[in-house]
């Protein structure tokens, strides 16, 4: 039996660990569930909700890229009533904490799709999407709004007491400007970072290698970049963030909550080894048990410049 | 579906430029269905960075048989694996064909690499059933005919057999068939598989495609392999999960 503490809190949110599962790469939790037990893991992110269900975008959704890789999935998603009625009562089977991830095209249906998801006990947080690149309406015409981030926040805030998450774009200038705006409007906490604008064209035929000819980067090429929007919210705002960004193994995650992160996402990685997030939990405990760390929670911030 | 590290027990160049990788992994080779597919982590870095699917080329007790050409990055390390070295092997993945009682005649109709997956096919079904393979190409090199029955051939600049595409072929020989229990097997280009679903659904012959998408995962989680449905749908079904094999009725390829 370890004596090492690894739950974390975020708001009012309780996790075991700080691993958990980044939406959009864990689909609704029972095709990962045939490589993990999900009982192990700190928090499952749904993939995004909107209010009606959305077919996504025409292939060719994904491309590789060097470290990385693009994808332009166009938020598919059941939609929130088939959600409630077909996809919760699997995730009901475990004890892990259900994180819903919310994307809209406009601040009513993010309001809507909330409060018809609040009432669902399963579901423990809100993850509040403000910043896919990858849709035509909505998406990034919030996160890059320091007002549209204000308001969302604010309303969603109002029809619901879950610990509210917004999930950052790290295609601003200044991304603490947001976590700031987040915090005043009553968010508890954020996420950081959304994917990286980015684009593939084949030299041959000169057409874009993504239907939607600019999708989001994701992948080891997108870790510095995370560690560094992690970083400047810890400088600038009191507020709880949760680092995403190229995870690929356990120091990934110890350097991401050293510069900052009480916890952690891990995402593209899901689909090359769906395994690895409880192998990264392994090594973690290893890592604290070498270092003499009693508790996780210690680590976050500890950096020193 | 497990992941599984294998090792590589024999790589061989069968015709030039187009390798037959040999892999000792006995529990993923025991459930495989033909058709289905593996994805392929071919080193650790993170350069390449995602899983590349394979077909299925043969199964033979507790080894499984790739084949492939040198495409890009993954491909090249794949053909440079030694005796031994081993390979990270997700799989298997997708349906599969169906290989139902409703036919006693086989027509396999493939287009270039689109041959990877019938040595497989033809293995379970030749002491069964009638089997006849129409395999095309751009060109002679470009023909792959490895461990098939019964076979005709076409090339598109007419180097080796019928000078025209395979679809063609195939269509200029469906009077020959007296059967009329006949099932058609497909895999290669889109356009090639579009031109075999006209031809199958002019002439009411049920057909099966194997087809292909970039996608990252391969079972469903990154939603990464979109393929539109004819019946009118609110979501795509994914090559990956719901494919790659479809009847060609069900698909707009």
């Amino acid at each position: 039996m370890s004596n090492i503490d690894l739950s974390v809190t975020i708001a009012s949110l309780k996790l075991r660990n700080p691993i958990m599962l980044a939406s959009g790469t864990v689909g609704y939790g029972n095709e990962i569930a045939e490589f993990i037990d999900l009982n192990k893991i700190g928090a499952i992110v749904t993939k995004s909700l909107s209010l009606k269900p959305r077919k996504g975008n025409a292939p060719q959704r994904i491309t590789e890229t060097p470290a990385g890789m693009l994808n332009a999935i166009g938020l598919a998603n059941v939609g929130v009533e088939v959600f409630l009625k077909e996809k919760i009562p699997f995730l009901k089977k475990y004890d892990v904490p259900l994180i819903c991830n919310i994307a809209a095209s406009s601040v009513e249906e993010y309001v809507e799709c909330t409060r018809m998801l609040n009432e669902e006990e399963t579901i423990k947080a809100f993850e509040i999407n403000v910043s896919c690149p990858n849709v035509k309406d909505g998406g990034l015409q919030f996160g890059n709004n320091l007002t549209a981030v204000g308001k969302v926040t604010e309303k969603v805030r109002a029809v619901t007491n879950k610990p509210l998450i917004i999930k950052l774009s790290p295609n601003v200038s200044y991304i603490h400007e947001f976590a700031q705006v987040v915090k005043d409007s009553g968010g508890d906490a954020v996420s950081a970072i959304n994917t990286l604008v980015g684009t593939a064209f084949n030299i041959f035929t000169r057409r874009p290698k993504i239907q939607n000819v600019f999708a989001g980067l994701s992948g080891p090429a997108i870790k510095p970049i995370a560690l560094a929007k992690v970083l400047e919210i810890h400088q600038k705002v009191d507020i709880p963030i949760i680092g995403i960004g190229g995870i690929m193994n356990w120091k990934d995650v110890v350097e991401f909550i050293i510069v900052g992160a009480s916890a952690v996402q891990i995402g593209t990685l899901n689909f090359i080894d769906p395994t690895a997030p409880i192998k990264i939990l392994k090594d973690l405990e290893n890592y604290c048990k070498q270092m003499k760390i009693n508790s996780v929670s210690e680590l976050t911030g500890s950096y020193i410049i | 579906m497990l992941i599984v590290n294998s090792p590589v027990k024999e790589i061989k160049e069968i015709q030039k430029d187009i390798f037959l990788q040999k892999i000792y992994s006995p529990v993923i080779a025991k459930q495989i269905k033909p058709g289905q597919f593996l994805n392929i982590r071919v080193s650790e870095t993170v350069s390449p960075l995602l899983r590349r699917p394979f077909s299925i080329c043969d199964v033979d007790g507790d080894y499984i048989f790739l084949m492939f050409n040198i495409f890009g990055e993954g491909t090249k390390i794949l053909s440079h694996k030694h005796i031994d070295d081993t390979v990270d092997i997700l799989g298997p993945l997708g349906n599969g064909f169906n290989l139902t009682n409703d036919f006693d005649t086989a027509i396999i109709v493939a287009g270039g690499l689109g041959s990877a997956p019938f040595p497989f096919l033809t293995r379970l079904l030749k002491d069964k059933f009638d089997i006849y393979s129409f395999v095309g190409g751009r060109s002679k090199n470009d023909v792959i005919t490895y461990n098939l029955l019964n076979v005709q051939t076409a090339t598109d600049d007419g180097s080796l057999g019928f000078n025209g595409n395979v679809v063609q072929l195939f269509e200029k020989n469906l009077p020959s068939f007296k059967s009329k229990k006949i099932k058609v097997f497909g895999c290669g280009p889109n356009a090639m598989l579009r031109a075999l679903k006209e031809v199958c659904i002019a002439h009411n012959i049920n057909c099966e495609v194997s087809t292909e998408c970039a996608m990252a995962c391969g079972f469903g989680i990154c939603q990464g392999c979109p393929i539109e449905a004819t019946e009118q749908s609110d979501k795509y079904l994914l090559v990956c999960k719901d494919g790659p094999v479809f009847n060609v009725k069900d698909v707009i390829i």
